[in-house]
């Protein structure tokens, strides 16, 4: 059973991932993606004082996306907590240089790093802005990772392909510019 | 309730794998960033090629049903460019920022994160500020 503690290597999880696409239109004729979720949830709570457009369309049609999101959730916790891989993260030893020099104390140690996610005004400031651009930049681009750089590009959709290249330059300036700056 | 028991089960799988591949891990997105492992590019390249093929299986077995009786199509996205390429780029900023795109947001809260759950308030935040300025954005 030792396989359900340790990491998987790319070439189990990768492929996984991808039978998402095929399954979910097997069960359902449903389009595999995340982010429509952050729609529907703002769907719910939209106070009836309060109305956006985007907000305003039967939400209920859509559950068995947010049953999917709490299934991940619970996927999440099974192997994260249940089944916690008790070693680091096996970075390469380019990326622990790299993140040394950054003052990431204790790279790979934990999934995410204790410096940017322990509890502080300062990191939860950075987080809830990071996560603005998440939700922001995703229904802007109409997907994110699964709908867009799974689902979009492996059905040969050339929006997907503006939305990864976006994604990707986004990611990219971040990761060079701003996070080697974050801690200093 | 009982037909969404499957939604359910194939999104344990989901959150399952995305701990154990470690993609929900910030080390793992910046050491992607700066293409230092071949990891993350690994899980993303075959994912899309299994998705390919057994797409394109479907797509040739010819008329097929869901097992809730729908016909099965792959429904094309809106055309478009400058929405995809604009908000690409600032969901890019925001994953390269905090290493989580929305499906690992989900999976890590469900470890207990309280910063997966602080993101999560601010993609929602963000989501909502999106929805109230659509008509005010170029698309």
């Amino acid at each position: 059973m030792d396989w359900l503690y340790q990491p998987w290597p790319w070439y189990v999880a990768g492929p996984l991932i991808g039978l998402m696409v095929p399954t979910m239109l097997f069960i359902g004729n449903r389009s595999f993606g995340i982010s429509n979720n952050l729609r529907h949830l703002c769907a719910i709570t939209q106070p009836p004082n309060v109305d956006v457009d985007f907000f305003r369309y039967n939400w209920k049609e859509h559950i068995w996306s947010l049953v999917f999101v709490i299934g991940t959730g619970l996927g999440g916790f099974l192997a994260g907590v249940m089944f916690a891989n008790p070693e680091p993260v096996k970075l390469s030893a380019a990326a622990q240089d790299m993140l040394l020099a950054w003052g990431f104390t204790q790279p790979g140690a934990f999934l995410v790093p204790d410096e940017l996610f322990h509890t502080s005004v300062r990191n939860f400031t950075f987080l809830f802005a990071s996560g603005v651009l998440v939700g922001f930049g995703t229904r802007y681009a109409g997907g994110c990772t699964s709908g867009h750089a799974i689902t979009g590009l492996s059905t040969l959709q050339l929006p997907s392909l503006y939305a990864v290249l976006g994604i990707f330059a986004g990611g990219l300036f971040a990761s060079w510019l701003l996070v080697p700056r974050m801690l200093i | 309730m009982t037909r969404y028991i499957p939604y359910l089960l194939v999104g344990v799988v989901f959150g399952f794998v995305l701990i154990k591949s470690e993609a929900a891990s910030w080390y793992r997105i910046q050491e992607m960033f700066h293409f230092q492992s071949f990891h993350m590019f690994g899980i993303m390249f075959s994912a899309i090629i299994t998705a390919f093929i057994t797409t394109q299986i479907i797509k040739r077995l010819g008329d097929r049903q869901a097992m809730d009786g729908q016909r099965i199509e792959i429904p094309d996205k809106p055309a478009g460019r400058v929405s995809y390429i604009a908000g690409g780029v600032v969901f890019g900023l925001g994953w390269g920022l905090i290493g989580l795109c929305p499906g690992p947001v989900f999976a890590l809260a469900g470890t207990g994160s309280i910063g997966a759950i602080v993101v999560l308030a601010g993609a929602l935040h963000g989501t909502w500020l999106y929805g109230a300025l659509k008509r005010y954005l170029p698309h």
